[in-house]
């Protein structure tokens, strides 16, 4: 009786996140609502998005009231069509039980990430779907990031195909030693991670240094690469935001790298205490300051960047999608045309360089409709 | 999803990374091996409280178990890491200062100054801190001011394991002497730290609840209170920030003073006596740097001057608790509206 | 037991020679520059002392670390630290051993194996056990020497350091530089046993007592001492008995001295004089090669002082400099 009645729950945006606060809602009850609409805000310790309708209804009710920190899978609200009754709502809402969580499961949340070692490093990788069960996509995170970078995004894609995401050498929790600090170095290596799991083809998806990278891979590799989504990407064009990487390998406390981190997005007010206090910790670990500096050296000297493999990629036949921030502060958004004519460009505007993170939901759906239309 | 350690485990494999990594760092403390000279096991007590058990097995005689002679042994591990070893001395109780302070405040915190920039003298001094342990006058204190009294020493006390690990692994790189304070009531707390080594820069402080209300610095063991204090106050609507300060020299006046510009309010909580400790300093600098920002006057929440009781009731009565906490930050509310 | 100058090199007898005597025209000048009252704070002189440092301390090398006493002047200046840098701390100009922020009681160079001189009695122990302990592990064949006066032997520092040191089989020597005086008060009232060799035995360590007036007794001794420690044979005491020629600090009436005692030290117990006496009465050296020597030092002394009182004070910006590494 219920099977129209669709909840709304708290998601779980990336491995670590285990509950969130309800900020507001953005719709009235009773409003209907769209497929895709986003219908409230949450914050998490990390950062702040929109919950989106997954389906068209009316917000029948708001179960979550604003301010409340409610665990992953907990019901926030209901949408339903206006034929089912209130008594039916009523119903659902007080029968609702939130399904196990992988946390509850007992340690489960730490096995989802994994590690696999690839020419003697250790690679933390989060898989989500069975790898042969069509191309997987494979994400690649920027300088100084990780694959929490995508906690918005992978779930968009795993919807349909397996999906798996990275932490590139000396980043995340991957060890702390470069295969190298040059491009070849890194798409070498991550070709080679590819291998070590066994998968041959992939759509790759890189944002800012995991966009060079996927580019570099695609020319030394193109049969492997299904598709290409650059977001931000390096590789593109000759500058690149200077300041920005000195001041992010420079800083040691938060105080200092605060400001450098508010350059990744058009709105500051997303760096959170617990986003510096990530980056901080990743910073700290032994080899990281010198790795960081190695790679800005290898990649970057002088803001200028050393291999531009994005410059018309699409000529060479593979699918390509560039995606940027309009106010993106760390590498200019004109760079988002030179992929070549057949390359589809979106420019969001007044987003940053984190574009993926501020503007999850368009970036889906963008990501989405290039992976199907690639396939 | 990371691995959990105690802050015994934390400081047991900071030490272990160290030596592991650079040979220079020794330490040497009484029976942090045990059982040297008799036909019993080694290693068999890993100092007073077993933090350091197994490192002998390791690294053997950098290991050195000393005579109970704190002058004489603290002093050799001052005058070793003059002459370029990076030595580590475990003072047990931090009580027993008493004994070797000439070698800690005569001798370690001046020779750079007096000898006018021509000496370091990287030595780490750890040492048991604090009361809650019903282990009497003498073995109880929170001495942490009188060290910060003097310029030349660093003062570190963490509360947390990650913290600790960090910070001490700062402390052996450090090239200035530290006092690092392990509170012992805390030693069993677990926490998420990474297998790899990082250090944790000193002089910044560590905001561990981010809240608009009510600015409440501490250090130590009272970060927990702190804490607990922060969840009860939450239920009547007040929301508290808590600086953890992690190191008190240096101190990071400056995450304090943005904070409170912010609150408008301060509670110190402040383990040590009540004159002339950490709560009563950054009160000072507060009101000195921060007057126009107060909007309540500042509290203080330390225990009574009087040395530490061995009874439990009273020694629980001694210590400041989140009771007395929340109401130190009511009273720097007293009057607003919400 | 005096050995005999022959079985020195003729150029170290006349380096011994030289250091000696820089240190008695150090100290003598500072006696008439202290009493002019341009310098600042307390001065201790080690004059009449000289044979006990150099003596000692010519078998070191730089490599090997020393810890010093109030009286530290002789040390520094046997040790190798720069006399005219030296004259600038204790005036307390910029340009002194510690750019004038430590004085006389401070002097030190960590380069030179000079780990300062020490304005708390008995404090020197337990900073040479820890050199001693840093040689051991640094495994080179660096000893540590610690310099410590009658009184200051007393100190609870100097005790348990004795037994460390003892316990950890260290490469060090206790030298206790036996003047004769604490400050103002006698060996005799403050130290109930006879010999400081006695201590020694108390610790399970050897001791050995010299005539710390007799350069070559001292020479000889040490060299002993100092070789077992370098091999491993752990620690040693030796005991120096010696005068001081001057008070304890400057300014010091040393109204606790008997009728004639300084005129008689000074006659028959100045380690100078019975230096040049066996030196020149061997024939090892000549009067004229003294002579030349006394003139250079003299000199020497002379530009000290006038440097130094040339030199600049420190400004205001050195107060807050050097109190840590990293702050």
């Amino acid at each position: 009786m219920s099977a129209t009645i669709t909840p709304i729950t708290m998601p779980k945006w990336g491995l670590s996140m285990s509950e969130g606060t309800v900020v507001a809602w953005l719709v009235d009850e009773g409003a209907e609502v769209r497929s895709g609409m986003p219908l409230l805000e949450v914050e998490t310790d990390k950062i702040n998005n929109e919950i989106e309708a997954a389906e068209a209804g009316i917000l029948r009710r708001k179960v979550a009231q604003e301010g409340a920190l409610l665990p992953v899978k907990a019901l926030l609200g209901v949408l339903a069509p206006a034929e089912v009754g209130d008594a039916e709502i009523d119903a659902y809402v007080a029968a609702y039980v939130a399904p196990a969580t992988e946390d509850d499961q007992g340690g489960a949340a730490a096995d989802a990430y994994q590690f696999v070692d690839v020419a003697g490093l250790r690679v933390r990788y989060a898989g989500r779907g069975d790898l042969r069960n069509g191309v997987p996509v494979l994400f690649i995170h920027g300088f100084g990031g990780d694959l929490d970078n995508w906690l918005f995004n992978i779930d968009a894609a795993g919807e349909f195909l397996p999906t798996l995401a990275l932490d590139l050498p000396a980043h995340g929790q991957s060890a702390v030693r470069l295969p190298g600090a040059t491009l070849a170095d890194l798409s070498a290596f991550v070709l080679a991670f590819l291998d070590a799991l066994g998968v041959d083809r992939v759509h790759l998806v890189g944002h800012s240094l995991g966009g060079t990278i996927a580019a570099s891979m695609a020319r030394a590799a193109a049969k492997r690469v299904a598709s290409l989504t650059l977001i931000a990407s390096a590789g593109l064009g000759d500058e690149i935001d200077a300041d920005y990487l000195g001041g992010f390998v420079a800083a040691s406390s938060r105080r200092e790298l605060k400001p450098v981190m508010e350059r990744l997005f058009a709105d500051a007010s997303l760096v959170s205490r617990q986003l510096l206090d990530d980056v901080l910790r990743f910073k700290r670990l032994d080899g990281v300051g010198a790795a960081l500096t190695d790679l800005a050296a290898g990649l970057f000297a002088g803001g200028r960047q050393s291999d531009q493999p994005g410059r018309g990629i699409a000529d060479s036949g593979i699918p390509v999608q560039v995606i940027w921030g309009s106010a993106d502060r760390i590498i200019p958004s004109r760079h988002a045309t030179a992929a070549g004519a057949a390359a589809k460009v979106h420019v969001l505007d007044g987003a940053g360089h984190m574009v993926q993170m501020e503007r999850a939901r368009e970036v889906n759906a963008l990501l989405v409709e290039h992976l199907r239309s690639s396939a | 999803m990371a691995r959990k350690l105690s802050i015994r485990q934390a400081i047991n494999e900071a030490i272990d990374q160290e030596m592991s990594r650079d040979p220079r760092v020794i330490m040497m403390g009484e029976d942090i091996v045990g059982g040297h000279g008799s036909e019993g096991e080694i290693d068999c007590w890993g100092g007073a409280l077993g933090v350091t058990k197994g490192l002998y097995g390791k690294y053997g005689d950098r290991l050195l178990d000393t005579p109970l002679s704190e002058s004489a042994y603290v002093g050799a591990a001052i005058g070793a890491a003059v002459c370029g070893m990076r030595p580590i001395a475990e003072l047990q109780f931090i009580d027993f200062m008493g004994v070797c302070f000439d070698q800690i405040y005569n001798q370690a915190a001046k020779f750079r100054y007096m000898f006018g920039g021509k000496a370091q003298t990287p030595v780490v001094i750890r040492a048991m801190i604090g009361a809650g342990f019903r282990a009497a006058a003498q073995h109880s204190q929170m001495l942490t001011p009188i060290f910060t009294h003097i310029p030349g020493l660093k003062v570190v006390c963490p509360s947390n394991p990650y913290d600790a690990k960090g910070l001490l692994i700062q402390a052996i790189r450090d090239n200035d002497p530290v006092i690092f304070g392990e509170h012992k009531v805390l030693y069993g707390i677990e926490g998420e730290v990474p297998e790899a080594s990082y250090a944790i820069p000193f002089g910044e402080a560590n905001i561990v609840r981010d809240g608009d209300d009510c600015t409440i610095v501490t250090y130590g063991m009272m970060v927990h209170r702190a804490l607990e204090a922060a969840a009860l106050l939450e239920k009547e609507g007040i929301d508290a920030e808590v600086i953890d300060l992690r190191t008190l020299s240096p101190l990071d006046m400056d995450t304090i003073l943005e904070s409170v510009e912010r609150t408008g309010r301060l509670v110190c909580v402040d383990e040590a006596s009540p004159r002339c400790n950490i709560a009563t300093d950054i009160s000072a600098q507060v009101v000195q740097a921060a007057f126009a920002a107060l909007q309540a006057p500042i509290m203080m929440v330390t225990p009574p001057h009087v040395p530490v009781p061995f009874s439990p009731v009273l020694e629980d009565i001694y210590l400041p608790d989140s009771t007395k906490i929340a109401a130190a930050v009511r009273r720097t509310l007293e009057g607003k509206r919400h | 037991m005096t050995s005999h100058p022959l079985a020195l090199d003729p150029a170290a007898i006349l380096q011994a020679y030289r250091t000696m005597r820089t240190i008695r025209e150090f100290e003598e000048r500072l006696h008439v520059e202290f009493a002019a009252g341009d310098m600042p704070g307390f001065v201790h002189l080690y004059a009449g002392e000289e044979a006990s440092a150099v003596g000692i301390i010519s078998h070191l090398t730089d490599a090997d670390r020393i810890a010093s006493t109030h009286r530290g002047h002789g040390h520094c200046i046997a040790k190798g630290v720069d006399v005219m840098a030296m004259m600038k701390e204790i005036y307390g100009r910029k340009g002194g051993s510690c750019q004038g922020k430590g004085g006389s009681m401070h002097i030190a160079d960590i380069d030179k194996g000079m780990l300062g001189a020490n304005g708390i009695l008995g404090a020197g122990a337990p900073l040479a056990c820890g050199a001693a302990l840093a040689a051991k592990y640094q495994g080179k064949g660096a000893v540590a020497i610690n310099f410590v006066g009658d009184g200051a032997s007393n100190q609870g520092t100097f005790l348990e350091s004795l037994n460390l040191a003892a316990v950890w089989n260290l490469p060090i020597v206790f030298v206790v530089e036996n003047n004769g005086y604490a400050e103002a008060t006698s060996r005799n009232y403050g130290v109930a046993v006879d010999s400081f060799v006695d201590r020694a035995a108390g610790f399970g360590l050897p001791g050995i007592a010299v005539d710390g007036t007799d350069f070559f007794a001292v020479h000889e001794a040490a060299g002993e001492v100092i070789r077992r420690a370098r091999e491993g044979g752990g620690p040693s005491l030796m005991e120096c008995r010696m005068v001081r020629f001057y008070g304890h600090f400057e300014g010091d009436a040393q109204g606790y001295r008997g009728p004639g005692e300084l005129e008689d030290i000074r006659a028959n117990r100045d380690c100078l004089k019975h230096f040049v006496a066996a030196v020149t009465t061997t024939g090892v050296l000549g009067a004229a090669a003294l002579a030349a020597v006394d003139a250079e030092v003299a000199a020497l002394i002379d530009r000290a002082v006038i440097e130094a009182k040339a030199a600049p004070h420190p400004v205001a910006a050195d107060l807050l400099t050097d109190v840590y590494v990293s702050y």
